[in-house]
């Protein structure tokens, strides 16, 4: 059976990618992308943690987190398609509208 | 296995809620009656509101629905501020054009605090995530209502951009938490914390920071706070006056279960003079940020970030009289706060901009619309004898009990900066004139706006000439916290 470590170890590493991606990346889908796997590096950690409790309340988090990531994609990508209408671009340097 | 009656009812308020929902959605599919359809969510708030109070009175604390949800004084406290936040919002916004004359804008509102009320109750780090999002989500909607203007689609991506981000380390820090007791209720999380045998601060101090991170977005607590300007100048103002209120004290409401069930401040050294650092960053940052704005829906927005400071004393301390002081802000705060942004609801409704220069000669063209400015901003800034001065006494006070003597004098500082320019926009609106044209031109407030506006004006002065019934709201919100 691989250890729980290893798993941790993943999803940290996957939660940091994500974390940097999003500090670095211009695309506002990619930068979207990039939170994604930061929920879903969480999604891991909370598996292999509720695997190492032998712990049912665990798993049903991730359930519940793969379910609320869903609908803020909906949302997400609804906005997303709304500023591409207003401004002809996905670009986060556009969003220069609001500042002070 | 049943579910006993108890259950249901102390969920009444939630339930009247989403019957609500389920009402005004279909009133609107059926009879799309526009703008009177804020008539309908009004009164229905109105009815639960008044239901709640007689019907789901908790008694002694104790948590329901197999332990996600505690129903407690302070979760109630908090469900019925909600409740009176979405009413006046409802009625702030009925008579804006292209908002208050759309069901989807209804819908969203009462959505969202729905999912505050379970914020306010949530025992369990997975409700906690669920009702966060519940409330989060349709507010990244609402802040891009307008689909065609720049600064509201700007304002609800970025929103919702920050507000996703801030939802992921959230959930990773209580994915650390739970992987460090195996616990997700938080009850149970504190005592395994405190049956720890081996030293954990190290990944104490990683959950504590993604966890409060998250906290810190929804309460817009610096140096967390950078999205608040921003969305609050694009928002629609009513949905401004909305996110800068019910949103935060949600924030809060979670925020001080969590540090007082689930982390005890005794949990780790450092955790209490960390997050006393953020109280003093959020007040000072914030108050000289807001020195240099020029827009008043910005002002406010640095304002209500400078505020959210000062109710993080209350949590600090973390004493009885802390959460008691720390609710009773909250509710002077979400009164006051609503008038300020209906006053530019109002201004805006009749043709004004949301600039302070074109507040000049108000007191003129609208002497009431000048003194429910005057009523609410100087609440806000603390002068007696206007609620807003007695909140701030008692977290100072919280504050020199707990031993926390510098952040009560960081706070009283703060006050003073703030006092400026709260006196400056009222400079403007009292002493400055316009044009003769410009004056000619008399502010007409739609009456519900005005109504309400007056209402609330008066509710500010007699709180705080009068706080003794409304403290006591907050003392029972504390003894289902704290305790003695």
């Amino acid at each position: 059976m691989v250890p729980t470590s290893f798993y941790i170890f993943l999803a940290a590493l996957l939660f940091t990618i994500g974390a940097v991606a999003v500090l670095v990346r211009r695309n506002t889908l990619i930068i979207y992308m990039a939170v994604e796997l930061m929920l879903n590096s969480a999604n891991l950690a909370f598996v292999a943690f509720a695997r190492q409790f032998g712990d049912i309340s665990g798993q049903l988090f991730v359930f519940f987190v793969i379910t609320i990531a869903a609908a803020e994609v909906a949302v997400g990508l609804a906005l997303i398609v709304t500023i591409f209408h207003t401004k002809h671009s996905v670009d986060i340097d556009a969003m220069h509208e609001l500042k002070g | 296995m049943t579910l006993p009656m108890s259950d249901l009812q102390a969920l009444f308020p939630e339930l009247a809620l989403l019957g609500l929902l389920f009402v005004v959605l279909v009133v609107d599919l059926i009879w799309r009656p526009g703008r009177r359809l804020g008539w309908w969510t009004a009164i229905g708030l109105v009815v639960v509101l008044a239901l709640s109070l007689t019907q789901a009175l908790p008694g002694e604390g104790r948590t329901i629905w197999g332990g996600m949800l505690r129903h407690d004084g302070y979760g109630f406290v908090f469900r019925m501020l909600f409740l009176v936040g979405a009413l006046v919002t409802t009625l702030l916004a009925m008579d804006v054009k292209d908002l208050g004359d759309k069901g989807a804008f209804y819908l969203l509102l009462l959505t969202s605090t729905l999912g505050m009320m379970l914020m306010a109750m949530a025992n369990n780090i997975i409700m906690v995530f669920l009702a966060v999002e519940t409330a989060s989500i349709p507010l990244y909607v609402m802040a891009a209502f307008y689909p065609k203007d720049k600064a509201s689609t700007e304002a609800g991506f970025k929103y919702m951009l920050f507000g996703a981000l801030a939802s992921a380390v959230l959930v990773y820090g209580l994915t650390l938490l739970y992987g460090l007791t195996g616990a997700t209720d938080f009850a149970a999380v504190v005592e395994a914390l405190q049956a720890a045998t081996r030293p954990v601060w190290m990944t104490m101090a990683a959950v504590l920071l993604l966890v409060l991170a998250g906290f810190a977005f929804k309460v817009s607590a610096v140096p967390f706070h950078f999205w608040a300007p921003d969305v609050y100048t694009g928002a629609p103002t009513p949905i401004a006056a909305y996110l800068s209120t019910a949103s935060k004290a949600a924030g809060f409401a979670v925020l001080l279960r969590f540090v007082l069930a689930a982390l005890p401040v005794s949990a780790l050294p450092w955790w209490g003079a960390f997050l006393a650092a953020m109280a003093a960053a959020t007040m000072t940052v914030a108050n000289f940020l807001a020195l240099a704005q020029r827009n008043l829906k910005r002002l406010l927005a640095y304002s209500s970030i400078a505020h959210a400071g000062y109710i993080l004393i209350g949590v600090v301390a973390a004493s009885h009289l802390g959460v008691t002081a720390a609710v009773f802000y909250l509710v002077v705060y979400l009164l006051t706060n609503l008038v300020a942004f209906g006053v530019i609801v109002a201004l805006e409704s009749a043709g004004g901009t949301s600039e302070i220069r074109s507040l000049a000669g108000l007191y003129k063209r609208s002497p009431l619309l000048a003194l429910f400015l005057m009523t609410a901003f100087l609440s806000l800034a603390g002068v007696p004898p206007f609620s807003g001065f007695v909140a701030k006494v008692w977290v100072f006070v919280a504050a020199v009990e707990a031993g926390l003597i510098w952040l009560a004098v960081v706070g009283v500082l703060n006050a003073i900066v703030g006092l400026y320019y709260y006196l400056v926009v009222l400079k403007w609106a009292y002493v400055y004139d316009t044009p003769e044209e410009e004056m000619a031109r008399p502010v007409v407030v739609p009456k519900v706006q005005a109504v309400v506006l007056g209402v609330l004006s008066v509710l500010i002065v007699v709180m705080g000439l009068v706080f003794a019934p409304w403290f006591a709201w907050g003392e029972w919100a504390a003894r289902a916290l704290v305790g003695g």
